[in-house]
């Protein structure tokens, strides 16, 4: 759906992105991860031809960018830098401007498009409102609808719950995965860890201009060999696994070079208490945190902003 | 798109109320000269005043003098300064390439809705005052052109057209600067200050006789000839020079606007 070859856009003497190459597959729900300012909304504006690359091929549903983009952008809903809507026209009427704009939305649809579109982000009854009087939400999930009126193929989505309180977000992230399993492909570029964790399955990580990593979310994640073991008999199990034990932090020890099954197997025969046993995955935020180089001090505000990435972010799910 | 930019500017207050002013600037004057009866003396103050104050019906011509050399520029440049610099700050020109309407589309689409505006404010301007010339200084069935020679009603009526038509005209170079400026900076306030500050520039030029030399090319230079269509005959050679000075800004200064605004990088 995207490819790019060695993609690179200068601002002045500024490298805003840096030779990426990026690829996103038909049917992806595509986390494209970066600091503020790494160069995440550049590289959007650039595949959606209001930015020209500097140097760099790229390609947008299999076309080329910007000279095909023509045949493209119909199909694609896009989420830019925020939302944006005429203040003084209620939703519905910025819904309808906007389709009404470019060809390709049949007027005879408009208006169950336009309604299909509120009721989708769930503006339905507020959709006559005019949007200065909208809240931060509000607004988000008009541009959502703006995005999803013509059901596109692709749909490119710059911080899709900025402004969504939880449970706005569980909303959106349901109705995103429910379109992704409709064949959408998704595309979603964003700070918020947590929020590319629970809704992507290949991530992108750009630093500073460069795409640093770009694989499965799955294979990242992947057990580090190690087991997390959590028992009341700490001090008898420091002994008998002997010398396995990596950390130590209060009954919470770090084995290596056993797997879970068969360390359960010599606790149990050792007589001694399990509490739980987890294999060792890296968190997406150690992931992120290993390629983005801990030191730098946009790596520093974004950890900040992401929230701690095990569990209290904003937006998880229960 | 065209039609899609018009409905745009016809659901804007600041259209109207634009308008509303325009027009409401005229009748104040009215209004005063039909209290006090205070004509300016032939050769001072805006053009035909005087005789106003004798034939309502030529009021209409009177009002366009009124409103031209500030009112109307101001509003056309606020208008054409917003074109694209508004899209952009309110950040819906983004929406609106990746939608994606062609960035040659957006700007004639947003040229043609300056021009709706102008023809609509210059012949609302016309039509109220009148109204307001004839219901205050009644009409007569045969006014006098500025050459001393009668003119009929009907005959009135027509030149108050084409002065419509010529004042619009002129209007088109303000606003192509002012949409130049437009694709240029996000800041709609700095497109249309631009543009008055190059209309201010040229109307100081205009009144310098050091400038001479480039005085015939000046955007102001024949605004005030509209003038010339109350002469009998019809004084042609200033008219005729005015509507292709502007027609040379507007190719040219367009121009520039879509070359900038096609290879500009949106960013906002």
């Amino acid at each position: 759906m995207i490819v790019t070859h060695g993609l690179s856009k200068k601002f002045g003497s500024v490298l805003a992105v840096d030779g990426i190459d990026l690829d996103v597959r038909a049917g992806d729900r595509y986390g494209f991860l970066g600091p503020n300012g790494s160069g995440k909304t550049t590289t959007v504006r650039v595949l959606l031809g209001l930015i020209f690359a500097t140097s760099g091929t790229a390609e947008v549903m299999g076309q080329p960018v910007p000279r095909g983009l023509k045949s493209a952008l119909p199909q694609i809903g896009a989420l830019i830098e925020g939302p944006a809507a005429y203040p003084h026209l209620s939703g519905r009427a910025n819904l309808e401007l906007i389709d009404s704009s470019a060809p390709g939305g049949s007027r005879g649809t408009r208006r169950t498009r336009i309604d299909a579109a509120l009721e989708q982000v769930g503006l339905a009854s507020a959709g006559r409102k005019p949007t200065k009087a909208y809240s931060l939400g509000m607004r988000q999930r008009l541009g959502l609808a703006a995005a999803l009126l013509r059901q596109p193929q692709l749909l490119v989505l710059d911080e899709p719950t900025n402004g969504l309180d939880p449970q706005g977000i569980r909303e959106v992230r349901d109705l995103l995965i429910t379109m992704n399993a409709a064949g959408t492909t998704l595309f979603v570029s964003s700070h918020l860890l947590a929020e590319v964790k629970q809704m992507c399955m290949r991530v992108g990580i750009l630093d500073r201009g460069r795409l640093v990593l770009q694989d499965e979310l799955e294979t990242l994640r992947a057990p580090t060999g190690r087991v997390v073991l959590r028992t009341p008999d700490v001090a008898a199990a420091v002994t008998l696994l002997d010398g396995r034990v990596e950390q130590r932090e209060g009954d919470r020890l770090v084995v290596a070079g056993l797997a879970p099954e068969d360390l359960v197997a010599r606790l149990v025969g050792g007589g001694l208490r399990v509490h739980e046993v987890v294999a060792e995955r890296p968190t997406l935020e150690e992931v992120v945190l290993s390629v983005t180089g801990a030191g730098s001090d946009r790596v520093d505000s974004a950890r900040g902003q992401a929230g701690p990435d095990s569990g209290s972010g904003p937006g998880v799910a229960p | 798109m065209i039609r899609v930019e018009i409905r745009k500017l016809m659901r804007r207050p600041r259209t109207w109320i634009s308008i509303f002013l325009l027009c409401l600037l005229p009748a104040i004057v009215a209004i005063l000269l039909r209290v006090t009866h205070l004509g300016p003396r032939p050769g001072e103050g805006p053009a035909f005043l005087s005789a106003v104050l004798a034939n309502g019906a030529l009021f209409p011509a009177a009002a366009l003098g009124i409103v031209l050399p500030l009112f109307l520029p101001v509003a056309v440049a606020v208008i054409a300064g917003d074109a694209v610099a508004g899209e952009a700050s309110a950040g819906t020109l983004r929406y609106l390439l990746a939608r994606p309407v062609g960035r040659t589309r957006l700007l004639v689409a947003k040229l043609a809705s300056v021009l709706v505006f102008l023809l609509l404010s210059v012949s609302a301007v016309a039509v109220t005052a009148y109204f307001v010339g004839t219901g205050l200084f009644g009409s007569e069935p045969v006014a006098t052109s500025l050459s001393g020679e009668p003119l009929s009603t009907s005959e009135v009526i027509r030149r108050t057209a084409l002065v419509v038509l010529y004042i619009a005209w002129s209007m088109i170079g303000v606003a192509s600067v002012a949409l130049l400026l437009s694709t240029i900076t996000d800041s709609s306030l700095g497109a249309a200050l631009g543009a008055l500050a190059v209309l201010v520039l040229s109307q100081v030029l205009v009144t310098l006789d050091a400038a001479g030399a480039v005085k015939p090319y000046l955007p102001t230079r024949y605004w005030l000839s509209w003038v010339d269509l109350f002469r009998d005959p019809i004084l042609w050679s200033d008219i005729e020079r005015g509507v292709l000075v502007q027609g040379v800004y507007v190719v040219v200064l367009l121009g520039v606007a879509w070359a900038n605004f096609m290879t500009k990088d949106v960013t906002s």
